[in-house]
């Protein structure tokens, strides 16, 4: 065990303690399905000294741990579950809290309510629709009805039409109209008339439209904000899970700190296996750096006293201490961020589908009920005549079709990309990506594995060199220990951090490591390479490359079918690009040695000739690249500023869902336009009809409900097919 | 038709008791945990191991 592990951490910065001192802590636990793996964990952090209870919530996979108000240790807790074989992380307070959907909760309570509204106004409208067949209520009675019909519509109404009053208001002053503003009209007016219409006895009272379109429409709502919400905390998770602690050394002790915590001249401690959380300068320790997720290169780099690191790199052998020189948010990264930001810019100025429609909507639907309004006047109906034929035309033409089509079916899109392992950001992202004509792909980590493989290498050498290499914790001693299997150990073996390692093997001193170190004087030309050899016998060389995954050639073939064009861009050096764009069958498009600022030309370059690029990148030096394409997609495994760049974040071993995603994604705007061509149909008929005094309450009711149902029975049937299949 | 002034306020109520019921299960946290709960519910002990009580 290294030294390392031996040091007692200090997490008490990821505790929420409350005045009394009790304190409460949460854990993102990785691995459970079941309820044996809930009854395990809760049991043994239970039973552990200060802590109160734990409860663990299956769905979003927290494990929230009440402490006594004792010094209780998190590390233990963490310790707890992971013996159990589970993987846990700390979860930092402030982004627990930011956790907490208030949105989502309005939302749910303002549906419940329309729902309630909706559902028992039919009571009172039902019978007076029935006067409509001749089944007449006498005068007095039909009024009780809409009286009792009003209390009930009316607070629902108000009360669960806030949200898009609210919207509307705020829209308004800004000076523009959305979606809302004919919305809360509509409502508004409605209520309106209902209200004159009931006092002066009429027999136009819309008071179920008015609540009833509100239901549909906050269905619409519901399901888009669920759709981002689960994006936004499974991304978050993810973000956790790769460097939710900064290890700081406060004299002896190491204390860990949530990573927006670390200042500038901290000393921070990176342990073997862990990534650097910040950009810093080596104070003491050797070791060797994986730079894949920053740079692109697969050859590893070896670190020493004074050397630079960067956030992101993967720290492989040695214990290390370095100072802090700046902290995440202004590091030496502050280039990609610009062009970033730039990129975020131009993807934000994109219209999304339903505001299209709603841009060419509004107007007209505003113009009709006004020129409906003033031609019935002026062809000598009255004005409360007038008014009505008004509203009428536009609750029939109320957009719950457009608020619903778009939505219902991205959630169905989106639900089935999740259980695929693809996370999809927003709406938007799906659309854009369903017009992607080009895709572009960083190599490593992406096309490849991002793990070295041995190439080459006769098995009598591997069985040579395996019992040295099975007593180191090097990745590429690891790789070769994988292709020997199992066997023997060396004996007495000692580990040089960046250097390799020595030992005994059948009673004779081996080494097996870099080039100096087993005593060799020539490099090879940036490959990435280990020797072997016993004392003073000839050396052996073991070359390591990192394998393509092995779905990438065929992913590559399926995206050419559909019609795409596909190229590498990739920071790495030219001969390994080379190899990879062989294997994958992409001999001809490819480009090597780019820098970040190259990448993103070339896509700059791709878009001024007109092509809608997917971006697929995992690494510091893609996230300029990914933020300006059209559309982009990055691995669960890349770096926090890749991962926010990108639109979708894949978590599975798989490349072919790359293909998958953009199938879904046309799918699913395929069918948002076909609701689009049915309400259109739709609102052609139901609108010069109401405009003509030929619509009745009952009809606008049936209608309206009529043509929502209908759309969102459109958007969820791909869903049932695609469950089947 | 008297009897409607019976049955109207007594659907209504119902339909309330239906809202107010939902706004319940909303506050007191019933859909925070769908999975977990279908786990709970196999498990008899698990029931009881409220965050407040320990196991001995």
């Amino acid at each position: 065990m290294s030294p390392a592990l031996a040091v007692q951490r200090d997490l008490e910065a990821f505790v929420r303690r409350d005045a009394t001192g009790r304190g409460r802590l949460e854990l993102l636990v990785t691995g459970a399905r079941c309820a044996a793996c809930i009854s395990k964990i809760e049991k043994a952090v239970r039973a552990l000294p200060g802590v109160d209870g734990a409860r663990l919530n299956l769905t979003t996979g927290k494990l929230a741990v009440e402490l006594e108000a004792t010094a209780a240790d998190p590390d233990r807790v963490v310790q707890a579950v992971e013996g159990l074989g589970y993987r846990a992380c700390l979860f930092d307070p402030t982004e627990a809290a930011a956790a907490q959907d208030r949105e989502g909760h309005d939302l749910a309570v303002a549906l419940g309510v329309a729902g309630f509204g909706a559902g028992n106004v039919m009571m009172f409208s039902v019978p007076a629709w029935a006067g409509l067949f001749g089944q007449e209520l006498n005068g007095s009675t039909l009024t009780v009805m809409y009286w009792l019909a009003a209390l009930v519509a009316t607070p629902c109404a108000l009360f669960a039409g806030r949200l898009f009053f609210r919207s509307a208001w705020a829209s308004l002053r800004r000076g523009k109209a959305n979606m809302d503003v004919p919305i809360s009209i509509g409502v508004i007016l409605t209520l309106i008339v209902s209200f004159s219409e009931t006092i002066l006895g009429g027999r136009h009272a819309y008071f179920d439209a008015a609540v009833t379109l509100l239901f549909l429409l906050l269905i619409g709502r519901y399901l888009d904000h669920r759709l981002r919400a689960n994006a936004r905390s499974a991304a978050r998770d993810l973000l956790a899970l790769q460097a939710p602690v900064a290890m700081r050394l406060d004299g002896d002790v190491e204390t860990g700190v949530p990573v927006a915590e670390v200042r500038v001249g901290d000393r921070v401690v990176i342990a073997p296996g862990d990534r650097v959380p910040v950009d810093g300068r080596i104070e003491a320790g050797l070791s060797e750096l994986d730079n894949a997720l920053i740079t692109g290169e697969t050859a590893l780099a070896p670190v020493g006293v004074g050397s630079i690191l960067h956030a992101g790199a993967l720290n492989l052998t040695g214990r290390l201490i370095m100072t802090v020189t700046a902290r995440s948010e202004d590091s030496t990264l502050a280039g990609i961020a610009r062009l970033m930001e730039a990129g975020a810019q131009s993807r934000s100025a994109y219209v999304r589908l339903a505001d299209k429609a709603a841009a060419l909507y509004v107007p007209i639907v505003h113009t009709a009920a006004a020129v409906t309004f003033l031609a019935s006047w002026a062809l000598g109906l009255g004005p409360r005549e007038a008014l009505l034929r008004a509203a009428a035309v536009l609750i029939v033409t109320c957009p719950c079709a457009l608020g619903l089509a778009v939505p219902a079916v991205q959630i169905a899109a989106s639900s089935r990309l999740f259980r695929k392992g693809v996370l999809v950001k927003s709406g938007a992202a799906l659309e854009r990506l369903a017009e992607v004509d080009h895709v572009v792909f960083d190599k490593t980590g992406v096309l490849t594995q991002g793990r070295p493989r041995l190439v080459d290498a006769p098995q009598r050498l591997i069985a040579m060199a395996a019992p040295l290499a099975r007593a180191s914790r090097h990745p590429l001693a690891r790789a070769l220990a994988a292709e020997a299997g199992l066997g023997l150990v060396a004996q007495d073996c000692v580990e040089t951090p960046g250097q390799g390692v020595e030992g005994l093997i059948d009673g004779r001193r081996a080494r097996f490591g870099c080039a100096s170190f087993v005593g060799v004087s020539d490099r090879g030309a940036g490959e990435t390479e280990l020797w072997f050899g016993f004392d003073g016998e000839v050396k052996i060389r073991f070359t390591f490359e990192d394998q393509p995954r092995a779905d990438a050639a065929s992913t590559i073939a399926a995206l050419r079918r559909l019609g795409l064009g596909v190229e590498i861009l990739s920071g790495d050096l030219a001969g390994p690009v080379a190899r990879i764009a062989r294997a994958v069958g992409l001999d001809d498009a490819w480009q090597a040695g780019l820098t970040p600022f190259d990448k993103a030309a070339v896509i700059d370059r791709l878009k001024a000739e007109g092509r809608k690029v997917l971006m697929v990148g995992d690494g510091l030096n893609d996230a300029a690249a990914l933020a300006r394409a059209h559309a982009s997609m990055a691995p669960g495994a890349a770096v926090d500023a890749a991962q926010s760049a990108a639109d979708l974040v894949f978590t599975g071993e798989e490349l072919g869902v790359v293909t998958q995603s953009i199938i879904v994604a046309r799918t699913a705007r395929r069918r948002a336009l076909e609701n689009f061509g049915f309400s259109a149909v739709y609102n052609l008929v139901a609108a010069p009809a109401a405009m003509f005094g030929l619509i009745n309450p009952f009809i606008a009711a049936l209608a309206m409900s009529g043509s929502s149902i209908i759309v969102l029975l459109n958007a969820v049937r791909p869903g049932v097919r695609w469950r089947r299949k | 038709m008297t009897i409607l002034l019976f049955l109207a306020p007594a659907s209504l109520a119902l339909g309330a008791l239906g809202l107010a019921a939902f706004l319940w299960t909303m506050r007191s946290g019933q859909y925070d945990d769908p999975k977990g709960d279908a786990a709970r519910i196999l498990y008899d002990h698990l029931e009881d191991l409220t965050p407040s009580d320990k196991p001995d």
